[in-house]
């Protein structure tokens, strides 16, 4: 839009002719019991919070939380067939993976290889989720829990089984269209 | 008018218990009024306040009190020892001190011994008010300027502008109360509204009480002298622990003071309308249920008003309060004695 404004788009709230004296003040009181009024109503609406331990703000289906890695429903079987290619995509470099091939009296994935170590260190971790773009497989997602925090760095790191494993405590899902 | 009959006689162990029994109430209403504030201003905001501590989060105000006075006691390097440790002193004293005035029910007979509701009866009521009023300006006055600090200083010099300028017109509000009830004893100003509370034909008086009370206690929109926005908390910047604690407390017993005093005032202290008569031990909680009322309202203001720039507070002290103090003590006065 070109400056400035064509007439009538822009529209100054003028003050009242006289802004003192007598008649100022009967505005002034007469504005205060609007502003009381207001403010009363609001008491009256109820509040808006979550009470936050013992209720969780619901995420949404997208949400970026903590990863989660997983198997496949019918065999067992590991996804990650341990290609590191989320560790080469993620920026922060959180990602830790060694490989191991499989033998055919330890099968852990469905591939030729699989993940022997599997670390994510959730203390760098940035949430940007290239890791699951960059899975061939759907191995690794992000998760919904967002309550990691500890009381020790070495706690955050996470391995394989850690994240294989279903969160303890759901994070609840947002309905549709809420 | 009848003079004041004093047909009792209170022995020495009735004041002292009634002064315990007063700081006791006094000192169990500010943590009341503190986490009502909170949460009713929660409320106001959409949001619960404090409700962790204890049931509804009723032990808050008793949490805050623990954090404070276990803090370590510090002062500025530029700070004046003396003044700065006496200034939170001075300013709890003379709340105390204002709140033994507010009469909480007629003469009692307490298994035998008649006994005032009230810390103190004065014949100067008011002007006892007043003057520990003004001596409470010296708390924050003090408190500001003994810290060394700009911001405390700035803060200090508020006060003393603000809390002289609006004293004025809360006086001569009072004026038109004096000439009706035509004496000075809270007591008799109470009994003398017996037909009528004062709120109705003084109306104009108690508006400009109330408002210039606002400022006289440092609250919300008339908290120039604290201004947090501003003054990073105006005079008490420099104070923590113990001292800003007490005056904390010196500030909420002030708004339960007003409360009382403008319920005594203007709202017939502990006489109900519609000419019910409980008997005398409802007394004082009628005050309180006044006070609340006033308390609350003292709550509502902060959620809703934004502070003062410096001079619309000094021109709406001078300019409109105390010019409207002076015609409300003038007609009254008119009125009073032409009939």
């Amino acid at each position: 839009m070109s400056w400035p404004p064509p007439e009538g788009v822009v529209q100054p709230i003028k003050g009242p002719e006289s802004a003192g004296g007598a008649k100022g003040a009967y505005r002034a009181f007469g504005e205060t019991l609007r502003g009381m009024k207001t403010t009363f109503a609001r008491m009256v609406e109820g509040t808006t919070t979550y009470q936050y331990p013992e209720e969780k703000v619901p995420v949404y289906p997208r949400f970026r939380g903590r990863h989660r890695l997983h198997r496949f429903e019918d065999t067992g079987l590991e996804k990650c067939v341990g290609c590191s290619l989320c560790a080469a995509a993620c920026p922060a470099d959180c990602i830790r993976v060694v490989a191991a091939e499989n033998s055919p009296d330890n099968r852990v994935s469905a591939g030729e290889r699989y993940a022997a170590v599997y670390e994510i260190n959730l203390s760098r971790c940035i949430f940007c989720g290239y890791c699951e773009i960059a899975c061939p497989f759907d191995a690794i997602t992000m998760g919904h829990d967002y309550e990691m925090s500890d009381y020790d760095r070495a706690d955050l790191i996470f391995t394989k089984e850690m994240l294989l494993a279903e969160p303890m405590e759901r994070t609840p899902l947002r309905a549709e269209g809420e | 008018m009848i003079p004041a009959v004093i047909d009792y006689y209170e022995p020495w162990y009735v004041q002292i218990l009634k002064a315990i029994v007063l700081f006791a109430v006094g000192l169990q209403m500010v943590p009341l009024v503190l986490v009502a504030e909170r949460k009713i201003l929660g409320r106001m905001q959409h949001r619960f306040g404090p409700n962790r501590v204890g049931p509804f989060g009723l032990v808050q105000p008793l949490a805050d009190i623990l954090k404070l006075v276990t803090k370590e006691q510090f002062r500025p390097k530029t700070s004046i020892g003396w003044l700065f440790a006496l200034a939170p002193i001075v300013s709890i004293l003379t709340a105390v001190a204002a709140f033994s005035i507010i009469p909480f029910g007629r003469t009692q007979d307490i298994f035998g011994t008649k006994t005032g509701l009230y810390g103190v009866d004065l014949s100067i009521g008011p002007l006892y008010l007043f003057a520990f009023g003004a001596i409470a300006f010296y708390g924050i006055m003090l408190g500001g300027w003994a810290s060394g600090s700009k911001y405390s200083f700035l803060g200090s010099m508020r006060a003393a502008a603000q809390l002289i300028s609006y004293e004025v017109a809360q006086g001569l509000a009072l004026v038109g109360v004096i000439f009706t009830a035509q004496t000075l004893s809270l007591t008799e100003i109470v009994e003398a509204q017996a037909g009528m509370w004062y709120v109705v034909p003084q109306f104009a008086g108690f508006i400009i009480f109330l408002t210039a009370s606002f400022a006289e206690s440092n609250r919300a929109p008339f908290d120039l002298v604290e201004a947090d926005a501003e003054l990073v908390g105006g005079y008490n910047t420099e104070y923590g622990g113990a001292r800003f604690a007490s005056y904390y407390f010196a500030e909420y017993l002030n708004v339960i003071v007003i409360s009382g005093i403008v319920t005594t005032i203007f709202l017939g202290g502990w006489l109900l309308p519609f000419g019910i008569h409980p008997p005398g031990w409802v007394d004082p909680f009628v005050v309180l249920g006044k006070m609340c009322v006033f308390i609350f309202l003292f709550i509502w203001i902060r959620a809703t008003l934004p502070r003062l720039r410096y001079d619309q507070l000094m021109s709406f002290g001078w300019k409109i309060l105390l010019p409207l103090a002076t015609l409300n003590a003038l007609v009254t006065a008119i009125l009073v004695v032409s009939t």
